[in-house]
């Protein structure tokens, strides 16, 4: 709609170059936010950005990094357009790089439309309730920690933990109850090894999902900038699959933390005041505008889900990358160091992790009517378990009451039966059921948690009599 | 009228030229979209504006008209039950005009123009009014909108007066000298409302949270604090306090939050029903939704928009509460348009007029004597909900919002972690109203509630001192009366502190039983000194069923039933007998 081809021009101004970042010299007619193209001497042909725009400058970031742009030749050409990608139904089991462009030797796709990858907004008002649960298989999900249609929950994980081998579990398991719809994944590389996005790559395959998944590559050793598109270009997609095509989305975007840096990197270049660790003080609003890309929308079949996974850097969850992600996610599933080593799989601490969107997705239709007290109990009993533990490595097991070693017992098979369950799928019914049996360990008015009706019920003790 | 021309764009911010003769704050429409912004500096020539819309696609050159008036939002009736955009830009119209993604340059009235409203007079012809006064009333749901001559009209004959059915826009009173006055009126968001006098508060503002109402309580006209890390349950919070307040009206600002937490109390607040009332709770709500992915500067805007609809509700006599939610995305929405400027930053890159900004905000709450002949005294409570980065209250809005609110309630990880939801943290946390409300709790709950509550905050104090203890020698270290008071405390946290904004029989728990909840602890806790003393044991104590009877006191009905077991509690342990 902007584009303006008589207003494109090129400009052979570029008078200083810093990291990642091109100033340009008396652009005229140049609009904020549009993208360029910048051909090197040696006729190679980048894309860039305006971050920032006066009479006598024009400062653009160059996706594919500098080297090699010189300050004589190169030439810079403002297309007139805002960040755009094409996008059709086709892309479906297709591989780009990081700004859309096809890397799996097959040629260009014909668009069915062209969007700004930046996206707009959804008006709150416009959105639909999410509502539908997802059952993942995984029963530290389903059953604490429940993902629902439309919800946007990141996996924070620490270097070497398994976070790949959940995300490709839950793409694989993942099902609505009662349904056999559409869906397709949009899988989002930032800056992981080949090993890594070949690791999804074969899961897919060997699930005969490839079809539907697209693939939007940057790896390690790509250019870092790009990662700034690749997760807009990704979602632009997604959005365009959910909403024309009513399709139900899951997104996987891996590693938030990579595309955090290639933020600062820009932030620093720019000479902008840091926040936190260097972190630009707009990063909360940079990741909002990512994560915030989910969801439903009224009148609409289609949905998106995002699962974001990142790493945090010497597991501290404090660090800006997951704290800025738990202010805008809805939850978070968080993987432990210390359950991974002790062999759980998947080793998910689930202290610290929260689903929001919980109680929209579970209870009488959805799950079932005790779902809610079952997994309020099994937090606290396991939560009180795990203090024991400490106060056991102090004064001995011996110095506990009858009812705490119970307490401590139940925590250990809670780690081991419940939250470790390798490549199980196992049911909603499953995952319940087996909540039941470890809290039948406990005496039963310790279950305070939990309605008398729901005991007299559900209660391995009432079922068997 | 002002025209310029944009000089350099950056995110949120444009520079224009030519801006001579504009002032500060004046709304100006930028592009020829007609972005919408505000003059937030000005330097000889140069203006410049915070653009309350993505800038992407505006170039330099193009025109920047100034409108010469600030930043105001439209007061009157049709707000209730309303839901906006930072910018007071009613949603639905919006999905309506550009579908379900937010596009630009669009312009909406804030009130609905075509509604028509019963109107009846309270003046006649021949009185003489002046800023405040009220001329009339129009019924909005079950609230009597008071309207008002606008703050600023001198004193002035009315020389034309009708009931009838009017719309916003049209005369419905005609004063001499001054001209019409409509049912809706401008002001300025940056500009508090006048008010005759501020007076100390001394009613609470009675939530139905426990913790809130027994321990910590909030007065109306109050400001409180509620900071936290992630998952620590700050949003469920302001949305219990939104849901059952005792205020007549509830302003909620979802200030750079998620959109799926709007759209959830989009859905849930038409079918809740006020306890009080037993009307929708969303007929006494008004809603500003700027989600985090909507532009910043907008979402500076939002706290003031919601604010200043707070203070014209203020004004009729009602008590408004207002929610914001969260207000370190204002601040950080200050830090990124500071940045734009290249001001020289403050601490962790926060402007250094932030402390200023936030009190300036907190300190339009208040209990007011309102302008206007009759006794009309209201008031607004600010509720502010704080994201500390990392959870660490050390950081620059945690504490300078400190300073200046007067209930401080802490939210706790750790206590989220193990489901100990509000986790609010009862060491930690304080209430600086507690004092000037102490006559109104003597008043209407018993003349023991001061002693009942220093007694059960001395148990809580006097637990972390015992758990220091067990955590080095173990619990059997302790003697039987300290046993005691652990098993107290793990009543007091475990059977009053907690409270389940998801349950239907405990999300509201009315005064009275949280008073004879606190009584049937207290009276366990006596009878259990008692019986020490006369050589009871624990164990006989907990033979007796009362303790899986006081964790079922949450779902008993009524606060008789509560009475009946706190004296069965003293009389079943006082019937022991010591074992030999």
């Amino acid at each position: 709609m902007r584009s303006d081809p008589l207003m494109s021009r090129d400009y052979r101004t570029i008078n200083y170059v810093s990291g990642p970042i091109m100033f340009v010299q008396n652009p005229i007619g140049v609009s904020y936010g549009e993208t360029a193209r910048i051909t090197l001497p040696d006729g190679e042909i980048r894309t860039g950005q305006v971050l920032d725009i006066s009479r006598e400058m024009a400062v653009v970031q160059v996706f594919e990094g500098t080297s090699g742009v010189d300050n004589s030749v190169t030439n810079i050409r403002f297309t007139g357009e805002a960040a755009q990608i094409d996008v059709s139904i086709d892309m479906l089991g297709r591989i780009f790089n990081g700004v859309g462009l096809p890397r799996d030797g097959r040629p260009n796709i014909i668009p069915e439309d062209t969007v700004d990858i930046a996206g707009t907004a959804i008006n709150p008002y416009a959105r639909d309730k999410p509502s539908d649960f997802i059952q993942t298989g995984v029963s530290a999900i389903d059953a604490l920690n429940t993902l629902v249609r439309g919800q946007k929950l990141p996996i924070f994980s620490g270097s070497g933990l398994p976070a790949n081998q959940l995300a490709a579990q839950i793409a694989r398991q993942s099902r609505v109850l009662g349904e056999g719809e559409q869906f397709a994944v949009v899988f989002v590389a930032m800056g992981i090894t080949y090993k890594e996005a070949s690791f999804f790559m074969n899961d897919f395959e060997r699930t005969g999902a490839l079809e539907r998944v697209v693939f939007f590559l940057n790896l390690a050793d790509d250019p870092t900038i790009e990662r700034i598109a690749t997760p807009r270009c990704a979602l632009s997609v997604a959005e365009y699959l959910a909403f024309t095509h009513n399709l139900h989305v899951l997104v996987i975007l891996t590693d938030m933390t990579n595309y955090c840096e290639a933020l600062r990197e820009i932030s620093t270049a720019r000479e902008e005041v840091p926040g936190r660790r260097g972190y630009p003080g707009y990063m909360y609003t940079d990741l909002a505008s990512i994560y915030e890309r989910a969801g439903r929308i009224k009148g609409k079949t289609g949905s998106i889900t995002q699962i974001p996974i990142l790493t945090m850097p010497d597991d501290d969850i404090t660090h800006p990358v997951p704290d800025l992600t738990g202010y805008i996610t809805e939850g978070q599933i968080v993987l432990s160091r210390d359950l991974f080593r002790r062999g759980a799989q998947p080793p998910i601490d689930s202290l610290p992790c929260l689903s929001r969107l919980m109680n929209l997705g579970i209870g009488p239709g959805k799950t079932r009517e005790d779902h809610r007290n079952v997994a309020d109990q099994l937090y606290a009993s396991y939560a009180y378990g795990r203090d024991l533990r400490r106060l056991v490595a102090i004064v001995g097991e011996e110095a506990l009451t009858e009812l705490d070693k119970k307490y401590l017992s139940f925590a250990d098979q809670f780690e081991r039966r419940f939250i470790s369950q390798g490549d199980e799928n196992r049911s909603i019914e499953q995952t319940l059921a087996l909540g039941w049996d470890l809290m039948a360990s406990l005496p039963e008015d310790e279950l305070k948690r939990i309605k008398v009706e729901y005991i007299k019920r559900y209660h391995p003790a009432y079922r068997a009599g | 009228m002002v025209k310029g021309t944009i000089a350099r764009i950056s995110g949120p911010v444009v520079i224009a030229d030519a801006m001579r003769g504009s002032k500060m704050y004046d709304v100006v429409k930028v592009g020829e979209e007609a972005l919408s912004g505000e003059i937030i500096r000005l330097e000889g020539n140069q203006a410049v504006i915070q653009v309350y819309e993505d800038t992407t696609g505006l170039r330099i050159g193009e025109p920047v008209d100034n409108t010469g008036l600030p930043l105001s939002v439209e007061l009157g009736p049709g707000l209730i039950s309303s839901i906006y955009d930072g910018v007071q830009r009613p949603l639905p119209v919006l999905v309506e005009k550009s579908g379900s993604f937010i596009s630009r340059g669009i312009d909406v009235a804030g009130l609905d123009r075509s509604k028509k409203w019963a109107f009846l007079p309270s003046v006649k012809k021949g009185d003489r009014v002046a800023g405040g006064d009220v001329l009339g009333t129009v019924q909005e749901y079950h609230i009597t909108h008071k309207i008002m001559v606008p703050p600023d009209v001198p004193e002035s004959v009315v020389s034309g007066i009708e009931a009838g059915d009017y719309t916003v826009q049209e005369p419905v009173c005609h004063l001499e000298g001054t001209g019409p006055v409509t049912l809706m009126q401008k002001w300025p968001v940056r500009k508090g409302r006048p008010y005759r006098k501020k007076l100390d508060p001394t009613v609470p503002l009675l939530t139905g949270q426990r913790i809130f109402d027994s321990l910590f309580p909030l007065t109306k006209g109050g400001t409180a604090m509620i900071p936290g890390g992630f998952g620590t349950g700050k949003t469920v919070s302001e949305q219990t306090l939104a849901k059952w307040s005792d205020a007549q009206i509830i302003v909620y600002i979802g200030c750079g939050e998620r959109g799926n937490e709007m759209t959830d109390v989009l859905s849930e607040f038409p079918e809740l029903v006020d306890p009080r009332t037993g009307l929708p709770l969303m007929e006494r709500t008004i809603l500003v939704a700027n989600t985090s992915n909507m532009p910043v500067a907008a979402r500076e805007a939002s706290i003031y928009t919601g604010i200043t609809m707070g203070e014209y509700y203020r004004d009729m006599g009602y008590d408004v509460a207002l929610m914001a939610d969260s207000t370190s995305r204002w601040g950080e929405a200050l830090r990124e348009v500071s940045g734009r400027l290249e001001e020289m930053p403050g601490e962790e890159g926060y402007p250094a007029y932030l402390a200023t900004r936030l009190a300036a905000f907190y300190e339009r709450a208040g209990l007011v004597d309102c302008i206007g002949s009759g006794d009309r005294v209201g008031s607004v409570t600010i509720v502010g909900a704080v994201s500390p980065p990392g959870g660490d209250f050390s950081e620059p809005i945690t504490q300078n919002t400190l300073r200046i609110t007067g209930t401080f309630w802490a939210l706790d990880t750790n206590l989220a972690y193990r489901r100990h939801f509000p986790s609010v943290n009862w060491i930690k946390s304080y209430s600086l109203y507690i004092d000037s409300l102490n006559d109104w709790y003597l008043e209407n709950l018993g003349p023991d509630w001061e002693e009942l509550r220093n007694r059960m905050m001395y148990l809580l104090q006097k637990e972390v001192e015992l758990q220091e203890i067990v955590q080095l020698v173990g619990p059997d270290a302790l003697p039987e009366s300290e046993k005691a008071i652990l098993e107290v405390t793990r009543m007091i946290r475990e059977d009053f502190l907690q409270q389940s904004a998801y349950s239907d029989t405990d999300s509201f728990c009315p005064l009275d039983r949280q008073y004879w909840m606190l009584k049937a602890i207290q009276s366990y806790d006596s009878a259990m000194n008692n019986a020490i003393e006369r050589g009871v044991g624990l164990k006989q104590v907990s033979l007796l069923p009362l303790r899986s009877e006081i964790a079922r006191m949450k779902e008993l009905g009524s606060a008789g039933e509560i009475q009946a077991l706190a004296e069965r509690i003293k009389t079943s342990i006082d019937a022991l007998e010591a074992e030999r």
